[in-house]
């Protein structure tokens, strides 16, 4: 036993010791730089850094496309999370209690399972492809979009999507929300299908209509996946940056309509080499994520207080 | 497999007279039902259809007759593409980078999270918190120090600079993941195995991680799809065109001067970028929703 326990610490630090090394120092030595680049006025040449306090983030709150950005970013976080969790929550409850089949009659549909298999699918594809995609399909002569809607005589709907300043960060927030409803609706249904068949039964025999069930008894019980959700697409409506530098026209533009924190960052440091100001932006998003969490969960919290 | 198991149990209902009258009152919410399940659906699979329908056209037709089938399908798009425009390149690229990063990725994860699920040392929980912390930072926060620390290794534009650093972030959630999941296998058999003079090391590689097996599958399917996906990293860490990953060089093409004319080629290249993430998902389907969904909640 005394040998196997020597062992032991030689086992622990070979399987601990390679994962950790790779960890400190690609992921936690830059998280802990950032905060300290973000002090300095660093332009990426050695020897020429000075630290200049809160500077860089004094510039931000007077930097137009910065603040715009982070408009920007406020609007997709009302916009993205919400549109997706509703929308995935309404095809869940379709796809689960859409038909009237077994004893509770609020089965599911047929096809169900196709439904989860087609909306799933964007989901798997990154970004920048879907991007690609959605470029196309706006274009305003040879895109899909205002094809149809020409064909179906709707001609007065067709618009330069990605070209109108007015438009523009619409057009991005639809492109988030159709590649990531699948994937919350695939999620909310797994939520779904575990609620136990008593529980729906018990509510109809006490006279529950089927959308009194909806709201009663199965919304509570996915609550939990709803709030997982929500801090999910806020992550990824605080980012946005893939679509917009793909897609819109600048990127970023038009006039900085569809202009994200992390788009600012990246031109900010691999375009200007202004690497301390851009280090500042990383800061800044940090909080706005952390702020974000902290939220999400407080929420949370309440409702659990309320519900026992 | 399983819907073939599934069907006749789903149709009994159907046939026993006692609900038919339910059936009958509910047909029109039901109807509603699928026409929202069926727009959603189209919604969805449009975009993609029709760029793989344009893949196969020439650049007049796509204008001209979008909703058609070809006249003759241009499998000369998608060699134009595959060759001339690099994606066939770009596409073994992001194959080398993200199969050496996953296989890294999955040896590491499951190495570091084993040691803190199944043994008690001091500064145990320290580590574990320092690895999960990695998953409450956008990795926005590191980009610009992480620049400079890849070039300062001598990493920047190689396999290895991206290899390294795909596993360093995929690190924290696999940690995370597999750190739940051995916890939760039982203890009996590794101890069986111990009194039979197993090493930590055949306990762990002959016992613990085939009962880990479908975690392991899990995390790495959701690995597999992270890394592919990827874009911000190798667009910084990445700059050499020769060693771009394949979103990234479609996503290059598509802004590029060259090729933003030549519609038929990049909708090519978009589906030689989708096609096998289909076939993969045409085939595990299951495994890869569950495997996904299951990420999320823990």
């Amino acid at each position: 036993m005394a040998a196997l326990r020597h062992g032991k610490y030689r086992f622990l630090a070979g399987a601990i010791l390679p994962g950790l090394l790779l960890y400190a120092v690609f992921v936690l030595s830059p998280y802990a730089q950032a905060f300290y680049l973000a002090l300095t006025d660093w332009t990426g040449v050695s020897g020429q850094v000075e630290i200049v306090g809160l500077d860089n983030f004094r510039r931000l709150v007077d930097d137009p496309l910065f603040l715009a950005a982070l408009r920007n970013n406020g609007l997709l976080l009302l916009v993205v999370p919400a549109a997706t969790i509703g929308l995935g929550l309404l095809l869940a409850a379709l796809v689960n209690f859409g038909g009237r089949r077994g004893s509770t009659m609020v089965g599911g549909v047929r096809g169900g399972e196709f439904y989860k298999v087609a909306y799933f699918f964007p989901q798997l594809l990154s970004l920048p492809i879907i991007a690609v995609l959605w470029q196309f399909v706006y274009h305003p002569n040879e895109g899909v979009l205002n094809g149809v809607l020409r064909a179906v005589g709707l001609d007065f709907l067709a618009r330069t999507w990605l070209g109108d300043p007015h438009l523009a960060l619409w057009a991005v927030a639809g492109v988030l929300v159709w590649s990531s409803v699948g994937f919350y609706m695939v999620l909310f249904s797994a939520a779904m299908e575990s609620i136990p068949r008593d529980v729906l039964e018990a509510a109809v025999l006490d006279g529950a209509g089927r959308l009194a069930v909806l709201r009663r008894v199965v919304l509570p019980l996915v609550r939990e996946n709803v709030q997982v959700a929500f801090v999910y697409l806020g992550v990824l409506a605080l980012d946005g940056f893939a679509v917009v530098q793909v897609m819109t026209v600048g990127p970023g533009g038009p006039d900085g309509s569809t202009e994200v924190i992390g788009l600012g960052l990246y031109r900010n440091a691999f375009t200007y080499g202004r690497f301390g100001y851009a280090a500042a932006m990383g800061v800044a998003l940090f909080f706005l994520t952390l702020a974000l969490a902290v939220v999400a969960l407080r929420a949370g919290r309440r409702e659990q207080v309320e519900l026992s | 497999m399983t819907t073939l198991l599934d069907r006749p149990a789903r149709r009994q209902p159907s046939t026993s007279p006692v609900r038919a009258p339910a059936r009958r009152t509910g047909r029109f919410g039901d109807l509603a039902a699928h026409l929202f399940l069926v727009g959603w659906a189209a919604l969805v699979t449009a975009p993609l259809l029709w760029a793989v329908l344009s893949s196969l056209k020439t650049d007049r037709e796509i204008l001209t007759s979008p909703w058609t089938v070809p006249a003759t399908p241009r499998f000369d798009n998608w060699s134009r593409a595959w060759g001339e425009a690099s994606i066939g390149s770009y596409f073994l690229n992001s194959a080398i980078v993200v199969g050496s990063a996953l296989v890294l990725t999955m040896l590491l994860g499951a190495l570091v999270a084993y040691a803190l699920a199944r043994y008690s040392f001091p500064g145990n929980r320290l580590l574990y918190h320092l690895f999960v912390a990695g998953l409450l930072f956008p990795v926005f926060l590191a980009l610009v120090p992480l620049f400079f620390v890849v070039r300062q290794l001598g990493l920047l534009g190689t396999y290895s600079g991206l290899i390294l650093v795909y596993t360093a972030y995929a690190l924290p959630f696999t940690v995370f993941f597999l750190h739940g999941f051995f916890r939760s296998l039982p203890s009996a058999l590794a101890e069986a195995a111990f009194l039979d003079g197993c090493s930590h090391w055949g306990v762990l590689f002959r016992v613990m991680l085939p009962l880990a097996r479908p975690g392991l599958v899990s995390i790495a399917i959701f690995n597999f799809l992270g890394l592919w996906n990827q874009y911000l990293l190798p667009l910084v860490l990445n700059p050499d065109p020769d060693r771009y990953v394949l979103a990234q060089g479609l996503a290059a093409l598509s802004v590029s001067q060259g090729y933003r004319s030549d519609w038929s080629g990049l909708f090519a290249g978009l589906t030689i970028a989708m096609l096998p993430v289909l076939a993969a998902y045409v085939l595990f389907q299951r495994q890869i929703r569950t495997g996904l969904t299951a990420g999320a909640v823990r």
